[in-house]
């Protein structure tokens, strides 16, 4: 006997690392007790989220955040894994995965470890299945997991939850302010990104971004007037309780503004530390993990005590209408509507 | 892995600009319900050996119509076995003469494709190369 998985992952050895990122995705009962090994090593890593609309440049973004993360400047580059999700074909349930085509600048790094990943389809076995990945990355010993997901919806704001500093990615013309009122998206960022900065309409689209923030933070824009976009974050106090999401503006192709950003990242991290947010984050986050698991293992548990005669029954009289769902559900949990 | 998708990596080493063939085969796949991931033009075979060992991919799919698959063909299979991945697939694309086809399956490629290969016989032979080993 070697050694187990968990104990080569935690030596380093990356196609093990590789291998249980697949088992996790695949729901496989052998990755899930790897896990259980390594979960002790977990909860060290800076969980950032990054997410917006597609085509607004987020993997140009990470790639550019990744580098900024490896370079030498800082004495001691962090290392960084990146998970990459793209959506499956809802037809063929097949994927092409072309995140790392903007990624190719990474390559070669040993201190970077990329992974594609297909959304394959449901949407709580989506944020299920990354949190497992992120959770193997963060055992692994990586100090930052850059998570990014497809285009804008619903299951972004899922994965975004997973996060400690979540980045929402714009690009000018993508809409007026009402689009920037609108609820969902924009409320999960920490921070606020207008990449491809060289294109115009970028003065307007932080215009309303910032009419937006205005908005739900009115406290704060008492203290603030109209001006720099910038320092926003660089004039808010570490140890201040209320976070109030930078804009920063950057171009993804040739890495303008992502020195400012990674800075950004990094006081939003700190900010959590400080206001114990990081903590309340952690656990949140947790408990949301146990909250799925359990209500997946809850109902698969129930569906084997139930035989597929009855439930098909219950089914038909569904359609017959002759139950409503919610009388269905006492049916088959009490024996009676 | 028995459980999950076909993973499968689409590459073009070397210098030969052109990857509509890559791009048709790699929809093919999607369509055929395979996962595809996609790295793009001028690959070294160091970048795809990296994404293949990330990926842990089932497959490696190269498009080369450069002519420089003698020499980067072995290198890339040299290197995924240096990384433990001898199990990987290798399929091939592109412009290969006939006299190179068999030299190459010596090496250890599971398949070579010309021009006009359907993609149907493709897929089925993806299929079938990993079937044994699942």
């Amino acid at each position: 006997m070697g050694k187990s998985p968990a104990e080569s992952i935690l030596s380093g050895e990356l196609m093990v690392l590789a291998r249980l990122l697949t088992q996790v995705e695949n729901g496989s009962p052998a990755g899930r007790l790897t896990l259980d090994e390594l979960f002790p090593h977990t909860g060290k890593a800076h969980l950032v989220g990054v997410t917006g609309a597609p085509g607004t440049g987020k993997s140009s973004l990470v790639n550019q955040i990744a580098l900024q993360y490896r370079k030498p400047v800082s004495a001691n580059p962090k290392r960084v894994a990146i998970v990459a999700v793209d959506p499956s074909s809802p037809f063929t349930g097949g994927a092409v995965l072309g995140d790392r085509v903007r990624m190719r600048d990474l390559a070669g790094d040993p201190g970077v470890f990329i992974r594609s990943m297909a959304s394959r389809g449901s949407l709580g076995g989506l944020a299920q299945a990354t949190a497992a990945m992120v959770q193997a990355f963060d055992a692994a010993g990586f100090d930052v997991i850059l998570i990014e997901t497809v285009g804008a919806g619903q299951t972004e704001v899922d994965i975004a939850r997973l996060a400690h500093t979540t980045l929402v990615v714009e690009s000018p013309g993508m809409g007026d302010e009402i689009q920037a009122i609108k609820a969902g998206i924009l409320e999960i960022a920490d921070i606020l990104v207008i990449n491809k900065a060289d294109l115009p309409g970028v003065e307007n689209a932080e215009l309303a971004l910032r009419g937006m923030l205005g908005l739900s933070h009115p406290v704060e824009k008492v203290f603030r007037h109209h001006g720099q976009a910038m320092d926003l974050p660089a004039s808010e106090p570490a140890n201040s309780s209320v976070w109030v999401p930078p804009i920063q503006r950057t171009i993804a192709t040739d890495g303008t503004g992502v020195g400012e950003l990674v800075a950004s990242i990094d006081q939003h991290a700190q900010h959590l530390r400080h206001s114990g947010d990081w903590i309340r984050r952690d656990r949140a986050r947790l408990e949301g993990e146990l909250e799925a698991l359990l209500t997946e293992t809850l109902v698969a548990q129930f569906r084997l005590s139930v035989p597929d005669v009855h439930y098909e029954e219950v089914v038909n009289q569904l359609v017959q209408r002759t139950l409503s769902p919610w009388e269905a559900v006492k049916v088959l949990l009490n024996g009676e509507a | 892995m028995s459980e999950g998708k076909i993973r499968v990596l689409v590459a073009k080493p070397g210098l030969d600009g052109h990857d509509r063939g890559a791009k048709v085969v790699a929809r093919a796949l999607r369509d055929a319900g395979m996962e595809v991931i996609y790295t793009g033009l001028r690959q070294t075979p160091e970048m795809i050996a990296e994404a293949a060992l990330q990926e842990d991919v089932d497959v490696v799919g190269l498009s080369i119509l450069s002519g420089a698959h003698m020499a980067l063909i072995p290198r890339i299979l040299e290197m995924l076995k240096a990384n433990g991945q001898e199990n990987v697939k290798i399929f091939v694309g592109g412009i290969i003469p006939d006299e190179d086809a068999p030299r190459l399956k010596e090496m250890g490629v599971t398949e070579v494709y010309g021009p006009g290969a359907p993609t149907g016989m493709i897929v089925n032979e993806i299929r079938a190369a990993l079937e044994p080993s699942e």
